[in-house]
């Protein structure tokens, strides 16, 4: 008779506390967010290389409108904080409070990627699109990178809220949010170097 | 509705092709046959595709590494045959086009599909017995990046049969693999091959730091880990931090081919030796990914069959890491003469030569582990001393190329392929299949036959060396690489004699397949019952029994040294049975892992073919199973104690049967920690 079929029920949470299972995720998690910041990173190199093969194409000065993206910006961070409320919800213990500032913070996150699609549609629409200049290529690819992972961690977020409400704050759902706010505010730094990088230096 | 794809796609005008494929698919099929004859499939189903052990995944990535090694190989063979005929004005029998693909199916095969499978399973089955762990941090992550390899490697079969291959190398440089350039599906088929597999890779390392950072047994400090373990850890660092920047260079390709960007074309403000960089970036820390694995199973093999500690386990260590960290820094020297001027150069050559610092200590501890050690010659001692000699001297034409000037003469030549080879076949290769002698009777509880492998090592190691010295020659003779014909005719002796090699390496793998086939026929006489199977073992996998139960350890082990299992049978510690035994918990199997493998296969193929309702139908339901699993709250199942102990008891038996003696439960209680 193997193992496999001895098996009967058991309790998840109490195995999952006795492994260290949170511990075991959280620090994997980590290592996936350092790996997509050698993601970025790669992203970034490429955009510096090409940040001046305009191809005879705009320059980033003559496209960019910085209190557009400064607004943008102001969303992703107030979002961060958002979060950040949510998570010291969490460990008070009050699942409505943390529902409430998880809708908030999902809110500014999708502010955030609304404006981003209208900046990009605007750009494509004058013929600025991605397939300009090498330049183009790159700024796309670069904020294009950062808005799917906005997209994805939103998609995450309603999938996290709707576990908050089904299955209460458990160890496993606990454990899951501190992931989830790891990389809202991820995000958010790398949100810091791409405005620094493309907009502020482009713009300037 | 099915994108770029039509019937003309399937070339049955092209016998070779048609023989690959129909062969492929009547072996599929018979296998197929096979299960369904045998009533098998509820068993596969339950204790294979679905499973999330350890040790079965280990398993399956070495059915894929070593089905594919045969591809590979077939692929080599037709290149060694086309080059030894296709002199002066003479065709030979593979048209250019045709020749493209092979050169480039070889060696992202050969990288992709089977170095990476290969160590992935070996690491996947010995790393956590010799932590002292029950399984991995994350048994499904791990099933995951299984089926995304496997996906990967289908691509790969399927443009076989559907479309073709890229023609561009496995480097796949710029401006070549542009859509303008390679207009076919070959670069398409080549890069979601590339890209899934190279998810899969990195979920895998991310597993494996967590595993082997925070399961280790008590008493198990950093620096009494298994020198295997320990390779295994650098090798998934090397992943983490090189892997992303590959899933970027191949998205802009990808970005370039499919929406029209103008990351590495000739025009618009591209920038092709973007590309070279980003490449090399990923692509030389993954020689030492591949290698790395190596080293360590060479490691486990020449202290086990010298029969002594292994010599500077520190400075292996510290050898290990410096080899992790200087990888990073060499990747330029794979383009030297791409024109970064002399003083770039200067640094990324120097750098290179530093390396060969690190390995050379590495060699000296294996030699001096060997010193007055009591050698058994076995076949994965065998595998280790044929490595030894054999990577010397492909690390010494390592550090001639390293010299810029010389690059500048020998780049792009047949020089470069032998080098290459002479690292990797003896490097990478050697080891796994050492390390598959090594362990299998670990994994199934009985040995191969030994005298099959020592046939199988003799004829690779001296068709190795018929092989690959004439591309030497070749090489000092001007020769490029990858010619597909050539006017030459003082190259075809030398061709001809590396297409003898070719044929002695040939006869290396058939002997291996025989060595498997009389291995199963004979394998009730060479039952391993101690789990010891060696009988000089020194780290913990040894203390598992031969199979291991799903559990590795019915109690987790604590270790006082290095060496911790030679250790415990100095001490007479050992086989100390335990006063009582406690439930155990264990990952429940799960098909989700399975079934992402297949949608992401789907995903690639309709990538390929421009199927975009398939593309995106597919996507969502790899997002589906995904938030489905995440929600799954039920994934453990109890083992019971008594359960534990009657399998024990079943164990003990065993080994008392053959004969090894077993000190009395009562004379060594469990330490308290252990008891939960």
């Amino acid at each position: 008779m193997t193992p496999a079929q001895m098996s009967t029920h058991s309790d998840t949470a109490e195995v999952f506390e006795e492994h260290g299972t949170a511990g075991h995720q959280e620090f994997g998690f980590w290592l996936y967010l350092m790996s997509d910041l050698v993601l970025f990173s790669a992203i970034f190199a490429t955009f510096a290389v090409l940040s001046e093969s305009y191809a005879g194409g705009p320059t980033g000065a003559e496209l960019f409108d910085l209190s557009f993206v400064f607004i943008e910006t102001m969303l992703l961070l107030l979002s961060s904080a958002a979060c950040g409320m949510a998570i010291l919800a969490m460990h008070a213990g009050k699942d409505s409070r943390v529902l409430q500032w998880l809708a908030l913070t999902f809110l500014l996150g999708l502010g955030f990627i609304a404006m981003e699609l209208h900046e990009f549609q605007l750009l494509i629409a004058e013929g600025h699109g991605p397939g300009r200049s090498a330049y183009l290529s790159a700024f796309f690819t670069l904020v294009g990178t950062h808005g799917l992972h906005v997209a994805s961690g939103l998609v995450w977020m309603a999938v996290m809220m709707y576990q908050v409400k089904t299955k209460g704050l458990s160890v496993m759902v606990q454990a899951r949010m501190m992931r989830l706010s790891m990389f809202w505010h991820f995000l958010d730094i790398v949100w810091v170097a791409v405005f620094t990088v493309v907009y502020l230096m482009g713009a300037l | 509705m099915f994108g770029k794809l039509s019937l003309s796609e399937i070339h049955y005008q092209d016998p070779i092709v048609m023989t690959a494929v129909v062969g492929s698919m009547l072996l599929g099929l018979a296998i197929l046959a096979l299960i369904t004859y045998y009533g098998k499939w509820a068993y596969l189903w339950k204790e294979w595709l679905t499973s999330v052990d350890h040790k079965r995944i280990g398993v399956m990535y070495i059915i894929l590494a070593l089905v594919l090694l045969l591809r590979g190989f077939s692929d080599a063979m037709m290149m060694r045959g086309q080059q030894a005929m296709a002199v002066a004005g003479a065709q030979g029998f593979l048209p250019p086009d045709h020749y493209n693909q092979i050169f480039t199916a070889h060696g992202t095969i050969m990288i992709i599909f089977v170095a990476m499978p290969f160590l992935s399973g070996l690491i996947n089955i010995i790393v956590p017995p010799q932590i002292g762990a029950r399984d991995v941090a994350f048994p499904y992550l791990n099933a995951v990046s299984l089926w995304l390899t496997m996906a990967g490697a289908m691509l790969v079969m399927v443009s076989l049969g559907i479309g073709e291959f890229s023609k561009a190398g496995w480097s796949g440089y710029a401006p070549l693999t542009q859509l303008q350039y390679s207009p076919g599906s070959g670069v398409d088929y080549w890069l979601w091959a590339l890209q899934l597999s190279g998810l899969g890779s990195l979920l895998t390392a991310v597993n494996f730091i967590v595993t082997i950072f925070s399961m280790r047994c008590p008493g198990m400090k950093l620096m009494r880990m298994p020198i295997f373990t320990w390779n295994a850890l650098c090798t998934s660092i090397l992943i983490l931090f090189s892997f992303p920047v590959l899933t970027v260079a191949l998205a802009l390709v990808t970005f370039d081919r499919y929406i029209g960007t103008h990351f590495f074309s000739n025009d618009m403000g591209g920038n092709m030796m973007m590309y070279a960089n980003l490449f090399w970036i990923w692509g030389h820390p993954e020689v030492y990914i591949v290698v790395l694995p190596a080293f360590g199973i060479f490691s486990e093999v020449v202290a086990t069959f010298s029969r002594k500690r292994l010599f500077g386990y520190t400075s292996m260590v510290w050898a290990t890491a410096s080899i992790t960290v200087l990888s990073f820094c060499v990747w330029l020297h794979h383009f030297f003469t791409m024109g970064a001027g002399p003083d770039v150069n200067f640094v990324f050559g120097m750098a290179t030569m530093v390396i060969a610092i690190p390995t050379g200590v590495k060699i000296f501890n294996w030699l001096f582990t060997m010193y007055r050690g009591r050698i058994r010659f076995t076949t994965p001692m065998l595998w280790s001393m044929g490595f030894i000699s054999t990577f010397a001297v492909g690390g010494m034409t390592g550090v001639l190329l390293a010299a810029p000037p010389a690059d500048f003469v020998f780049h792009n030549s047949l020089f470069l392929v032998a080098h290459f080879h002479n690292v990797l076949i003896p490097g990478a290769l050697f080891g796994y299949l050492a390390g598959y002698t090594y362990w299998f009777p670990k994994v199934f509880g009985f040995s191969l036959v030994e005298s099959w492998g020592k046939w199988a090592f003799w004829c690779w190691l001296i068709g190795f060396y018929f092989a690959f010295i004439p591309l030497y020659v070749l090489g000092f003779m001007g020769m490029p690489r990858r010619m597909v014909f050539y006017d030459n005719p003082a190259w075809q002796t030398w061709l001809v004699i590396a297409a003898l090699g070719s044929l002695l390496v040939a006869a290396g793998v058939l002997c291996h397949i025989i060595q498997l086939y009389v291995s199963i026929q004979r394998r009730n006489e060479n039952r391993d019952l101690t789990g010891d199977s060696w009988n000089d073992g020194r780290t913990l996998e040894w203390a598992t029994p031969s199979p291991p139960p799903e559990y590795n350890f019915a109690t987790i082990p604590v270790v006082e040294d290095i060496d911790a299992f030679d250790d415990m049978k100095e001490k007479g510690t050992a086989y100390v049975r335990p006063q009582h035994y406690d439930e155990i918990h264990m990952p429940k199997n799960t098909a989700s892992g399975l079934v992402n493998g297949i949608l992401c296969f789907f995903f690639g193929f309709a990538m390929v073919w421009h199927i975009w309702w398939l593309a995106v139908a597919s996507l969502l339901a790899i997002v589906a199973v995904v938030i489905l699993r995440a929600a799954d709250d039920d994934i453990f199942y109890t083992i019971s104690a008594s359960e534990v102990k009657e399998h024990e008891d079943e164990r003990y038996r065993q080994l008392a049967a053959a004969g090894v003696s077993l000190p009395g439960a009562a004379s060594a209680p469990l330490p308290p920690d252990q008891e939960r």
